[in-house]
């Protein structure tokens, strides 16, 4: 080749190249958009915010007066309602991911559940909360209850369990199985003693993700009928006089916390914005100490595995 | 199980004893087709959740518009559900929705893409591992906490470059939105173009071509129906967000596409309503089933859209 | 020990390359010449350095991170050093072409697979482009073809043809040199045969260096042949030379097949 053709390549190579470096930069500062946004999201909570963060405001009911006002039946509420939550959500998740993945035959059946669980995947959250308005308050009668926005919820996470589920159970290596049939296993047997064993990890993170999002699901549960002005809490059973059942707490009404955090957002008054803050604040480190939980256990997980 | 060495001739023969392991096959037999049964019904919920979804909202909203006519619905110009002269038009909400969404979008789609394209192609092995999780969190801080975010931050900085904009506007509701979208798009992309073969790469750089060139004219095309999934997924999620808009937007229903303004989406005004105290089955009470049908109706549509574009840009490697 | 012919010029030279991968050492003293618009074999067992060889001479190893070069290959007349740091791999790439072991067609559509790397180089002139892609498709024996299918996507051929349009591919931009590794290791039988045919009318036109398992294919198709074993170049010479009379005892065992 000529050395003029040369030279005219390493021209057009100089000018290509100044685009991948653009690029590079482009790059970087759209990741910056976003890591500049958490910052400043968290950073913003935390400057307004800790300073209302003392005992009392654990221990304190909402009040008129901002100062006083706390998140005790916001958090209490949530946690009920969390544990009805998983109770429903996390069986019924790996048994539906199991099914999909161990026993399901190719047909068209399996097809409509798979799509339906594709399609309930992006379903706005609070389409949800009009379902559990008119099935579980009206329908079942179960009135504006921790039992409806459990359950509420629980429907909105089957999905990540599901598909946490499968994906985990995918990974299994198909000669584990074929080893344990060979031993003369039955189906549920190769499930309970191999499938669910060594997936277990992998549902766990899958579930963490769930409850993650469900504890700052707001709309659905606005939706049923909390109520955003709650100053007591639903009884614990076999307290109080006549003593309450054992699940009378299901039926109480109740709130939680990120509606706690939407009612003092709503008030101008700067104190109750302050209120606002710090519940933001202790919502925030709830889901990232859950996802970071959750991502922990996925990197732990990849290191252990040795198929 | 009995071990094998255990079971003699005699016994194998025994006709009594031959009975009652075929009784034990058979119970054992009945419990796997249990188990399978119990675990059928657990998957077919999902199928329950969408029938009784739709079911739901057609029933409530079968009343609803046993008193508006679907025309009226679809054209009339004011939302005013509750005035005594009341209106039901539910383009004024549709239009809060798409307002905010482009919004949204035009922030997620670009960027997510950007960041989705320089992780797959560009960023160190570190780098690459650091940002995927932060992405994750940045797409779990829970709506509400952008929303307060959106309102008490956002907007008066807004205000800073543009001293007129309302305090609730859907600009500043529709940008956090937008941020909040970026990790389902960038996510979904990357992993679509981190799935195309190392050796169409190859065959890209051993024609003379740079980073760049290769990830815009051979990996991108590759990855389309990923990419276009990823699309999808960030508009489903637009237009179904609820919160930030419920904090930040102001909830008066109002008929605009201009971002600078307050206005009220199909989601927020659903929480508004929820939040009053209007009886069940009041006419005002079930708009929010119609609303929240056409809601549904909006996302059908984009996930059908998404399958056909699927099915029109199958990877073919 | 290589008989020189008349009028024949190298086109590139191997001096005392040495490759590693991170703390393995691949190649070990390789000294090589390649010469003009002849075909020039790489033969050896599994795991002799064969492919890491020839991927050296396009840079293909700056792709992946751990890897290091030691020593140089001249590429003739101008006498560019194509390891060295300071030549970039782009420009290596454009003078050198390669062609894979396992076709691999862009999603694109055949007129668009070949014209890639006019477009990577700039060319916009429609015109140009389209003559050019004429030119390779000719050259690649895939034109009578393909000529009624240009808007066909490329992984719609079959084997066969996907792996001449990747020989078009790398024909369009009128390299120097082209790199063929395992060519037809995936490939059935008559596809091997056209792809063979086709690399000895090539070599009127362009020099090529071909990596390949299959000794008879070396026999058949090039007119120089060098056997490498566990990173060493045991032996280089004329191909006829090297399959009747090979000089050294490694070789001869490797012909004769007393190992795999």
């Amino acid at each position: 080749m000529a050395p003029h053709d040369i030279q005219a390549i390493r021209d057009l190579i100089a000018r290509h190249k100044r685009w991948d470096i653009l690029f590079g930069l482009l790059g970087l500062v759209s990741l910056m958009v976003g890591v500049l946004t958490f910052v400043a999201l968290f950073v913003d909570m935390a400057v307004q915010g800790l300073p209302r963060l003392s005992p009392e405001f654990f221990t304190n009911f909402p009040s008129r007066r901002p100062e006083a006002a706390g998140i005790l039946s916001a958090w209490v509420g949530t946690t009920l309602v969390m544990i009805v939550t998983a109770a429903a959500a996390v069986p019924l998740g790996i048994a539906a991911g199991l099914y999909l993945e161990e026993y399901a035959p190719k047909n068209w059946v399996t097809d409509v559940i798979e799509i339906n669980v594709t399609n309930l995947a992006g379903v706005p959250s609070i389409v949800y909360g009009l379902l559990a308005l008119g099935l579980f308050v009206y329908q079942f009668g179960f009135g504006q209850s921790i039992l409806s926005a459990g359950l509420t919820l629980a429907l909105l996470i089957l999905p990540v369990v599901i598909v946490a589920t499968r994906e985990s159970i995918r990974s299994i290596p198909q000669m584990v199985r074929e080893g344990s049939y060979a031993c003369g296993a039955t189906t549920w047997q190769t499930v309970r003693d191999h499938i669910l064993p060594y997936s277990s990890a992998g549902i766990l993170t899958g579930v963490i993700i769930g409850m993650a999002r469900a504890i700052g699901e707001t709309a659905p549960i606005i939706t049923i009928g909390a109520l955003t002005f709650i100053a007591f809490l639903p009884s614990a059973p076999f307290t109080g006089d006549p003593p309450a059942g054992l699940f009378d707490w299901l039926f109480a009404p109740f709130t939680v916390m990120p509606i706690q955090m939407f009612n003092w957002t709503s008030r101008p008054e700067a104190a109750f914005q302050a209120n606002a803050a710090a519940a933001g604040f202790v919502l925030v480190l709830m889901t990232l100490a859950m996802n970071g939980m959750a991502i922990w256990l996925r990197y732990r997980l990849r290191r252990n595995i040795k198929w | 199980m009995a071990s094998v060495a255990s079971i003699d001739r005699a016994e194998l023969m025994n006709p009594a004893s031959v009975s009652d392991r075929l009784k034990k096959k058979q119970f054992r037999h009945v419990k796997e087709r249990a188990i399978e049964a119990v675990l059928f019904l657990a998957a077919s919920l999902s199928v329950f959740t969408t029938v009784a979804i739709v079911y739901i909202l057609v029933k409530e909203s079968v009343v609803f518009f046993s008193q508006v006519s679907i025309l009226d619905f679809l054209t009339d110009t004011q939302w005013t559900p509750l005035f005594d002269d009341a209106h039901f038009g539910i383009m004024v909400l549709l239009s809060g929705t798409l307002t905010s969404s482009a919004v949204a979008l035009a922030v997620a789609i670009p960027l997510g893409t950007i960041i989705a394209i320089y992780l797959s192609e560009f960023a160190p092995f570190k780098l690459r591992e650091a940002a995927k999780p932060f992405l994750e969190l940045l797409g779990g801080v829970p709506t509400i906490v952008y929303g307060y975010f959106a309102l008490v931050f956002i907007t008066p900085l807004l205000q800073k470059i543009y001293p007129g904009l309302p305090g609730f506007n859907l600009l500043s509701a529709g940008l956090v939105m937008g941020v909040m979208i970026i990790p389902y798009v960038s996510s979904l992309s990357e992993d679509a173009m981190r799935a195309v073969p190392m050796s169409l790469r190859e065959g890209s750089y051993a024609m003379g071509a740079t980073r760049l060139q290769t990830a815009l004219k051979v990996v991108m095309p590759a990855a389309t129906s990923g990419i276009a999934s990823a699309y999808i997924l960030g508009i489903s999620r637009a237009v179904g967000e609820t919160m930030i808009l419920a904090v930040a937007a102001g909830m008066q229903p109002k008929l605009t596409f201009n971002p600078l303004e307050p206005g009220a989406t199909i989601t927020s005004y659903i929480v508004q309503v929820a939040l009053g105290d209007l009886p069940h089955g009041s006419i005002g009470y079930q708009t929010i089933f119609a609303a929240g049908l056409t809601l549904m109706l909006l996302t059908l549509m984009f996930n059908i859209l998404g399958h056909i574009l699927r099915k029109k840009f199958r990877e073919v490697y | 020990m290589t008989p020189i012919e008349p009028q024949l010029h190298s086109k590139a030279e191997v001096t005392n390359l040495n490759f590693f991968y991170g703390g393995f050492q691949a190649l070990k003293g390789v000294n090589m010449p390649v010469y003009e618009k002849k075909v020039t074999a790489l033969i050896g067992p599994s795991g002799c350095g064969k492919s890491t060889l020839l991927r050296c001479f396009n840079r293909m190893h700056d792709l992946y991170p751990g890897n290091r070069y030691e020593g140089g290959i001249r590429l003739h007349p101008d006498n560019t050093d194509l390891l060295s740091p300071a030549v970039d791999p782009i420009e290596v790439r454009m003078r050198i072409s390669m062609v894979f072991q396992k076709p691999n067609p862009f999603p694109k559509s055949v007129y668009e697979n070949v014209a890639y790397g006019l477009r990577v180089r700039g060319e916009r002139n429609r015109a140009v482009i389209d003559e050019k892609v004429e030119q390779a498709l000719r050259g690649a024996a895939l034109w009578d073809e393909v000529k009624d299918r240009l808007k066909d996507l490329g992984a719609n051929l079959s084997g066969g043809q996907q792996q001449r349009l990747c020989i078009a591919r790398a024909l369009a931009t009128e390299p120097e040199i082209i790199l063929f590794d395992e060519p037809t290791s995936a490939l059935d039988p008559i596809a091997t045969a056209s792809i063979e045919e086709l690399v000895s009318e090539l070599k009127e036109r362009v020099t090529i260096l071909i990596v390949t398992h299959n000794m008879q294919q070396a026999a058949r198709v090039s007119d120089y042949t060098a056997y490498m074993y566990l990173g060493e170049l045991i032996e280089f010479g004329v191909t006829d030379q090297i399959f009747i009379k090979p000089q050294k005892k490694q070789t001869e065992d490797y012909i004769t097949g007393r190992f795999g």
